[in-house]
């Protein structure tokens, strides 16, 4: 998203005359954190992690975590990591790749002991709070892969939440009349890119200000199908809004493995399809000739239309792909999660895939887990209003926020856009 | 410069403005919406389907209905906005002129906010959490304080301002010392409020007693904005404020060595570096004074419309200001323009949803194709082939060059 008013501090350079005390310094607000609240204020009890139901073919153990003892073990270890990490910088050495991921996912077990620890029933499934994970991060995942193909060609796309919410009106729409499912699927799709055909035209033809273009499109959206919602669909809803859902496909023996079975093998043609998309997405950016391309107009217009790649129908192309990827993500609000459109249904998602895209520093892989992340933030919320908490649900619902600021601002890591993104190609 | 100079100068943009081809652009942006908006009536509209049933032995009767369900929309809305002739006295038949300035009132404050920042080379796209954010504090104000009437509303707007400056101070300070993007910091932040204040609106100190909904105590009488024309009308005071806010911020963009600063920063920041303009100062700066004009119409909400703090106090104007100050291309005087507008399409679209039955999401749509087509000049100009028309004129030879120049500026101010 680099505007010309940019005034990002250059990368780190090797020879280390200039440090970057921001990963010391967060890894030592994180050790803090963990100090006082995960060990001083653990709750003495102990945090029980459900992994089987009575029903399930292959049983595990459920794992038990005493409160206390996990914050203190998580405190400790968190300080030595902060500590490891400012003697590296100091040393001018380079922090190990691996540390930053290490140290997320201790934060998060001392989180999630600490907070399932301080719940009145202090129990809760471990396999369900991942399903559905997973599930409320679907359309976030084709979201944010719309946003990789877009931002990567340079265009900037912040109307996934319109693409999102014309792919969920479409498909139900589309699924209602022909009594099919999968004929909502392919609406979906089309709807996505005919927003994108709109934000291509505007940004690309007319060099009107991606942005701009982004946001204005995100009304229009809402309001089209806001519009269309309170007169054709309410007038007759048997006929255009009483979609029918995609059914569940279970692959034989492996759905019923523990806690991967239910994400990866019992999943709508939905869920299929995004690991699918991602995987695609990933190997087409980074080891094909054509995600050679499509970075390389991304990152440098004018030296790839020195090559001789076309850089405007390039960006066209991957604008519209995105758009229809994005589609199929809004699909999933009519076609697996609730059985009809209702308005604005997709309320905001298309900003959380465009801060999993951000926080998954612009890679297909990243974007996965950044929305994998949202997701169970989102879920643990849930989860943790059923067993009773103490930390209001409105804090939960603000992290995935407040993390992806903490990103943006470089403190969690470094987020690069590509170098063109947001800026118009005119031939000169 | 000498004021004759000044005034001068001051009114030849303005007459530059009305007279250029982008107002010609404007004024067809808005019909081309319009009509596009009702033909998107017309076309769900029920009895137009009946009459398309038999269009090949009555042809004229679609058109009739068409016609009857589109104008029938923009005529209730005209009425819901501007003037109802039905009403019984004349003071009553302007009523609906007194509501579309009270919903124009944030529009036009929260334009400003979204304008300046557009000024300076940034997209606020926060102003929604700006609002929430300085209603938030207004309210508190309102309602727990007690102080005398006036220095009360005093204080609250104030607090509101300083509400809405601290949200806008986030994203201004990490976009000068980190980099970090402000149109995903502000996206970000608006979240943030709505969440904050949901959950601030169920704790002690915000939510109303013996309530056990998630809103606030009313405010106090001496926090409230007076009502202008009696208590007929809700028209108040804030819309005064946006008045002077207009002013005030025209004055600092055209008059003041620190506005002049602003947009030199906006125009080219490497330029406004070198002639020693601290770029980072200035991004912090406006996104406060941002901020803090959009915290002024949350406060327009809660001490003039609403009364109480809601989850919902800054419905959507947060997002409406942003096509507000498109459409009013970051001037002040435009953004004051384009906020009375689109306060009469909402005010009006409320009366037009209850009369006709016509969704008033149409407003929306009508709203965001205006701003799409301003913004692409020539794609309003190839539907109604002006350039043509243009290219015979040899008065104006240097029209296409023009036209790049609008566009760019839209691209790199706005």
């Amino acid at each position: 998203m680099s505007v010309a008013t940019d005034t990002r501090p250059k990368r780190p350079s090797t020879n280390a005359t200039v440090k970057n005390w921001k990963a010391p310094i967060g890894f030592g607000i994180g050790a803090v954190v963990a100090l006082l609240v995960f060990a001083l204020g653990g709750p003495a009890q102990t945090a029980v992690f459900r992994v089987s139901n009575d029903s399930d073919r292959f049983r595990l153990a459920d794992v038990a975590l005493p409160a206390v003892a996990v914050g203190w073990f998580t405190a400790v270890v968190l300080t030595l990591i902060a500590v490891y990490a400012f003697e590296q910088v100091r040393n001018g050495r380079p922090i190990n790749r691996w540390i930053p991921i290490i140290y997320g996912l201790l934060f998060m077990i001392g989180f999630l002991t600490w907070v399932v620890g301080s719940a009145n029933i202090p129990s809760i499934s471990l396999t369900g709070l991942i399903a559905g994970s997973v599930t409320l991060a679907i359309p976030l995942i084709f979201g944010s892969l719309s946003g990789v193909l877009c931002e990567r060609v340079g265009v900037v796309n912040i109307a996934i939440e319109g693409q999102l919410l014309s792919g969920a009106f479409a498909a139900a729409v589309a699924a209602s009349i022909s009594g099919n499912a999968y004929v909502g699927l392919i609406a979906a799709a089309f709807a996505g890119t005919l927003v994108s055909v709109v934000l291509a035209v505007f940004s690309i033809k007319y060099y009107v200000n991606q942005i701009i273009v982004g946001v204005v499109l995100n009304v229009l959206v809402s309001g089209l199908t806001g519009f269309l919602a309170s007169t054709l669909l309410s007038r007759d809803p048997a006929t255009f809004n009483s979609p029918p859902s995609l059914p569940v496909i279970s692959v034989p023996f492996f759905s019923d493995l523990p806690i991967i079975g239910g994400i990866l093998f019992r999943q709508s043609i939905v869920g299929y399809l995004m690991y699918v998309a991602v995987i695609v997405i990933y190997i087409g950016l980074f080891r094909t000739k054509w995600g050679l391309r499509v970075r390389a107009v991304g990152e440098h217009p004018q030296a790839a239309d020195t090559m001789g790649i076309k850089v405007n129908s390039t960006r066209f192309w991957n604008v519209l792909l995105g758009g229809a990827v994005a589609g199929f993500g809004g699909a999933f609000f009519t076609l697996v999660s609730v059985s009809s459109f209702s308005r604005d249904m997709t309320a905001g998602a298309g900003y959380i895939a465009l801060a999993a895209l951000i926080f998954g520093r612009w890679n297909p892989i990243g974007a996965f887990f950044a929305a994998l992340l949202f997701g169970f933030f989102t879920n643990l919320q849930y989860v943790l209003s059923i067993v009773g908490t103490s930390v209001p649900s409105q804090f939960m619902a603000m992290l995935p926020y407040i993390v992806t600021i903490l990103a943006v601002a470089g403190l969690v890591g470094r987020s690069r856009p590509p170098a063109a993104s947001g800026t118009p190609y005119i031939k000169e | 410069m000498s004021s004759q100079l000044q005034q001068d100068e001051a009114s030849r943009s303005v007459l530059h403005r009305i007279m250029g081809g982008s107002s010609l652009v404007a004024l067809l942006a808005v019909v081309l919406s319009i009509v596009l908006g009702g033909l998107l009536i017309a076309v769900t509209d029920e009895r137009v389907a009946e009459a398309s049933s038999y269009f090949f032995s009555r042809p004229g009767d679609l058109l009739s209905a068409a016609w009857e369900a589109a104008s029938g929309a923009y005529i209730a809305l005209f009425q819901g906005a501007i003037f109802n002739p039905g009403a019984d006295t004349l003071a009553q038949a302007f009523r609906p002129l007194t509501e579309t300035l009270t919903v124009a009132t944030p529009l036009i404050l929260a334009g400003l906010g979204v304008a300046i920042a557009f000024r300076t080379g940034l997209f606020n796209i926060g102003a929604q959490g700006q609002i929430i954010l300085g209603a938030t504090f207004a309210a508190w104000v309102g309602f727990t304080l007690d102080l005398p009437p006036g220095i009360h509303l005093l204080i609250a707007v104030l607090a509101g301002f300083f509400g809405g400056a601290l949200w806008g101070f986030i994203p201004g300070i990490l976009k000068a010392r980190t980099g970090a993007h402000e149109v995903i910091v502000t996206i970000m932040l608006n979240y943030v409020a709505v969440y904050l204040v949901a959950y601030l609106l169920f704790t002690p100190a915000f939510q109303n007693p013996g309530s056990s909904n998630p809103i606030s105590p009313r405010l106090d009488d001496s926090a409230l904005f007076p009502l202008l024309l009696g208590s007929g009308y809700r028209l108040h005071l804030g819309f005064l404020v946006a008045i002077a806010a207009t002013y005030g911020v025209w004055w600092l963009l055209n008059r003041s060595t620190a506005g002049f600063e602003l947009r030199a920063v906006g125009a080219n920041p490497h330029a406004a570096r070198t002639a020693g303009i601290s770029v980072t100062k200035g991004y912090v700066v406006v996104m406060m004074i941002a901020g803090g004009l959009a915290g002024l119409a949350g406060v327009a909400q809660v001490a003039g419309t609403e009364k109480v703090l809601t989850g919902g106090i800054a419905a959507s104007f947060g997002f409406d200001a942003i096509t507000v100050a498109l459409l009013g291309r970051s001037h002040p005087w435009g953004v004051f323009f384009a906020g009375l507008l689109f306060g009469a399409f909402r005010a009006g679209g409320v009366q037009m949803q209850t009369q006709t039955g016509t969704p008033i999401d149409i407003v929306l749509v009508v709203q965001s194709l205006i701003v799409l087509f301003i913004a692409a000049p020539p794609l309003v100009k190839a539907i109604f082939r002006i350039d043509r028309k243009k290219k015979k004129k040899p008065t104006k030879p240097d029209q296409s060059s023009e036209d790049t120049t609008t566009t760019t500026a839209v691209g790199g101010v706005a």
